[in-house]
């Protein structure tokens, strides 16, 4: 290639100069902040939980049912006499790993689905749109309990029955957002530059539409979430002796009515967690895109 | 907080508005404030028309907004005193402002079509703010508006109030406006730059309407613009601002011609851009096979035809060739095909028919055909540098990628090439780690330039690079792609709505109606008759800089065009035809036009002859000030 002349180089002087570069630091609004805590410590829950817990979840400890809290039992006693915290701890793994296994997932096959969708376009995407429109019209307890009463319950099945609930979402709002990002003119420049179609997909447009993405991803593990712990209160989910969350909460319905925590603690910690990952999420966009 | 704000406070009686010692300031994300108006002092005598102007950025809206006694989000007035009559703004409860606005102080603002509201008619809309106020009863306040319609010269003013707005235009609905603005008498009218968004045909009826009704109703205003040329036409004095504060206020006349700031000075100098030098093409150049050439291209939308055309058709028989090293303009108003032709050109939009030859050798009509060596020699840089880069790169990494793409280089190489690229574009080398979202709006149009040049295309496609721009930083650009085209001596492709830019950087120029190439012809003899009716119309419609421009020119109304008969259904039957004011009845509207040369170099699709077009257009033109 030929070398440009160097062009004598007269300083715009006249442009008003760029704004002062702000440092790229990680800031986040105090919500966000408690958000993170509080998934954080979950996770870190769900890695560590099973080797600081205080007893084995199946072992029975206490002859009293229903206990309340004690030095002995941080969080009561469940209906068979078993330490409650043990057992939130030892269910922290299912409820949080199949989720985010079913989370990823469905979004990362819905995300990678609508890319196809709207660079292929024409009856490819049509097709597409319908048939998982069809998926989505299916009611997603219902999918549940025909999966697994086709199948048995596993953790895989779990993960692949929620996984297929909640893609079609996912595929309808990245479909939305790649389909807005493909007509900004960056990517027809990058079209008008002969740039491949994977090369568009991910280096062009898959950064300016991942934080929506990412957002309805935390939105859609809440909802896992939720499904997996509806399926397991109806005692279809994880099977006995091991509990999820949700199983927890089932386990121990007959203590609702003297108000023991057993019922309690575990519907807690669901409600912490989807409020972390809420919160979390909604203050994760940032301020930087917002406007300069 | 002024000693001079209280000083002044008493307003002598012809003064209806006297603004003194106004300070606004905006929260900034990390929360502190900072100044966007700084004292600012100025006043509006009863019945005078006093024009704001500056650019983005200057304040000019934001002082215009607190005459509603309103700041934008995010803002605040934060000192001095805005007096409109014997009312302090800034001491006005809420309740008091609501009843206020829009009652004595009426706005319009940029974009009407965005200010109506597509689900009402037009005519409830206008009177809203006469019904809100109980000002008058539904029927008065009809026939006020009526009244209005028609001294802002809109047809049927009897009916128009009953369609809605998508149904009428946008110079239509920008007068609208002004009628909504002025249906309670208001004291005092607020323009923000009403005609900015209108094509230049269509400004200068509006603009002509709203002096006819500042006249009529002796209305003060204030005139926002960036837009020297406008504010002449319409302001008996000037406030020029730049960063919030006034650099310099006067008359209009002493602005225009005897400036004092040296800001002022600078604007008057940008308005009126200078042609940039032409490069004399060397002989042997000219022989040589052209570097783009268009035949009989057609393009457009929708289900193709029985012979394969477009049933809508946005290019219509383009025949254009560009020779190394020169720059070729198109004109045209929004909707004319200019943006179509640059796609088609770049092989985003396919064409129905036609071909397009690159150095003699044909380019395949969509990118897939292409091969990548074709894709380097032709660049095309968007409008829009805010959409065209994207938001998630930086510099560094997007003058990267076609380095990458096309060159193959190393990253060593690549340095080196960028830190070449950004001097050539006169940006400073920090920007390389910078996110487009932290570059002015003249430095991403510089980027988005150099992206292109990294390329070492042969031709650029330029689609109105200037337009969104100030007009300062517009001419720098300006300079920049004419020494560009010295120093590389690359081709350009300078797509334009505004003919004055056009005509300051291209050798030859286009001039695109409906589609179709009405007039080509070498830059030198678009000074001068004879025209095609349309460039005519285009070139008059021009403001000039100088008071006066507007009532010289309005002798040509549209109610003169001469009467035709029934059209024939050919689709080849010219387009201007409905706004032609030298349409010949029998032939026009019965017989295609055909593609003829002029004797002063360039063609045109009219059938006027020469000395038909020069007779009839002598009297009439006015171009950049100059009656010929």
């Amino acid at each position: 290639m030929n070398t440009m002349p160097n062009s004598n180089v007269v300083v715009a002087d006249k442009l008003p100069p760029p704004s002062t570069v702000k440092p790229r630091r990680f800031s986040m609004p105090i919500l966000g902040l408690i958000g993170l805590c509080i998934v954080v410590f979950w996770l870190l829950m769900a890695v560590i939980g099973p080797t600081i817990s205080p007893y084995d979840a199946g072992q029975i400890v206490d002859a009293d049912v229903f206990g309340g809290l004690s030095r002995k039992l941080l969080l009561g006693s469940d209906y068979l006499g078993r330490d409650m915290l043990s057992r939130i701890l030892f269910g922290t793994r299912y409820t949080i790993g199949l989720a985010l296994a079913a989370t990823l997932l469905a979004c990362s096959i819905g995300t990678g689905l609508a890319l196809c969708a709207a660079l292929a376009g024409g009856w490819v995407d049509a097709v597409m749109s319908r048939t998982l429109d069809a998926l989505i019209s299916i009611p997603s307890k219902m999918f549940a309990l025909m999966m697994v009463a086709s199948f048995g319950s596993s953790p895989e099945l779990l993960i692949i029955t929620a996984a297929i609930t909640y893609m079609p979402g996912s595929y309808r709002i990245s479909r939305a957002l790649a389909v807005n990002v493909q007509t900004m003119e960056y990517v027809q420049a990058a079209r008008a530059r002969g740039e491949g179609a994977l090369y568009i997909t991910c280096i062009e447009m898959l950064p300016n539409m991942i934080r929506p993405v990412l957002a309805d991803a935390g939105l859609r593990f809440v909802f896992v979430v939720l499904l997996l712990s509806g399926l397991s209160f109806l005692s279809l989910g994880v099977q006995p002796p091991d509990a999820d969350w949700g199983s927890l909460v089932r386990e121990n319905i007959a203590g609702l009515g003297e108000g023991a925590p057993a019922v309690i603690m575990p519907a807690l910690a669901i409600a912490t967690l989807t409020i972390g990952v809420n919160l979390l999420i909604d203050n994760l966009r940032g301020k930087r895109s917002r406007k300069d | 907080m002024n000693k001079n704000a209280k000083a002044n406070v008493k307003t002598s009686d012809s003064d209806l508005v006297k603004v003194s010692g106004l300070r606004v300031v905006a929260a900034k994300d990390s929360g502190d404030d900072v100044v966007i108006v700084k004292d600012v002092d100025f006043s509006v005598a009863r019945g005078e028309v006093l024009a704001l102007i500056g650019e983005s950025g200057s304040g000019k809206t934001t002082i215009a907004l607190s005459l509603l006694g309103y700041a934008r989000a995010g803002c605040r007035i934060v000192g001095g005193s805005i007096r409109i009559g014997q009312r302090e703004l800034l001491s006005m409860t809420r309740s008091e402002l609501s009843h206020m606005r829009g009652r004595d102080v009426a706005y319009i603002a940029q974009s009407a079509a965005a200010a109506f509201n597509p689900s009402k008619t037009l005519m409830d809309q206008v009177i809203e703010s006469a019904l809100i106020h109980k000002a008058m009863t539904r029927a008065q306040a009809e026939a006020k508006a009526i009244g209005l319609f028609r001294s802002m010269a809109l047809p049927e003013p009897e009916n128009i109030g009953k369609r809605y707005p998508h149904q009428v235009s946008g110079g239509q609905l920008q007068r609208l406006m002004a009628a909504m603005a002025l249906i309670t008498d208001p004291e005092l009218v607020i323009l923000d730059e009403p005609t900015t968004a209108l094509d230049v045909t269509t400004q200068i009826e509006v603009l002509r309407a709203f002096k006819n009704v500042v006249k009529e109703l002796g209305t003060t205003a204030v005139y926002v613009s960036h837009d020297l040329a406008v504010v002449a036409q319409m302001a008996d004095r000037i406030v020029v601002l730049r960063d919030g504060q006034i650099r310099e206020v006067g008359s209009t006349g002493q602005i225009l011609t005897a400036p004092e700031n040296a800001y002022t000075q600078s604007l008057l100098a940008a308005a009126a851009p200078a042609a940039r030098e032409q490069l004399p093409l060397a002989p042997e150049q000219e022989r040589d096979v052209p570097l783009l050439r268009i035949r009989g291209l057609i393009a457009g939308y929708g289900r193709p035809d029985n012979k394969g055309l477009p049933s809508v058709r946005i290019l219509d028989d383009i025949n254009l060739t560009i020779r190394r090293g020169t720059t070729i303009g198109i004109i045209g108003e929004s909707g004319s095909g200019k943006t179509t032709l640059a796609r088609t050109v770049a092989g985003l939009v396919a064409p129905a028919r036609g071909s397009i030859t690159l150095d003699g050798e044909a380019l395949p009509p969509t990118l897939q055909g292409r091969s990548r060596e074709q894709f380097r020699r032709v660049q095309i840089v968007f409008q829009n540098a805010d959409t065209a880069l994207n938001p998630a790169h930086t510099i560094g990494r997007m003058l990267a990628r076609p380095l990458t793409f096309y060159h193959g280089l190393d990253s060593n190489a690549k340095r080196k090439r960028i830190a070449q690229l950004l001097d050539l574009v006169q940006l400073p080398g920090s920007v390389i780690d910078r996110l487009p979202g932290e570059l002015s709006g003249g430095q991403k149009q510089r980027a988005n330039l150099a992206r292109a040049l990294a390329a070492n295309p042969d031709l650029i496609l330029c689609d109105e690079v200037t337009s969104a721009l100030d007009t300062v930083v517009g001419a720098a650009i300006l300079d920049l792609l004419a020494e560009l085209r010295r120093e590389l001596n690359v081709s350009l492709m300078f797509i334009s709505h505004d003919i004055s830019t056009v005509r300051a950087i291209c050798d030859d120029i286009v001039v695109l109606y409906a589609g179709r190439m009405v007039a080509k012809r070498p830059r030198e003899a678009m000074m001068a008759p004879p025209y095609h009716p349309y460039s005519h119309l285009l070139l008059s419609s021009v403001p000039a800089l100088k008071q006066g421009w507007l009532e010289q020119v309005c002798g040509r109304v549209p109610q003169d065009l001469p009467a035709i008969g029934e059209v024939a259904s050919s689709p080849d039957i010219c387009a201007f035809l409905h706004r032609c004011s030298l349409r010949v009845d029998g032939t026009c509207n019965l017989v295609p036009p055909l593609r003829r040369s002029l004797e002063h170099g360039g063609e045109i699709l009219c059938h006027r002859t020469d000395t038909d077009l020069r007779h009839l257009q002598q009297p009439l033109i006015a171009v950049e000030g100059v009656t010929v």
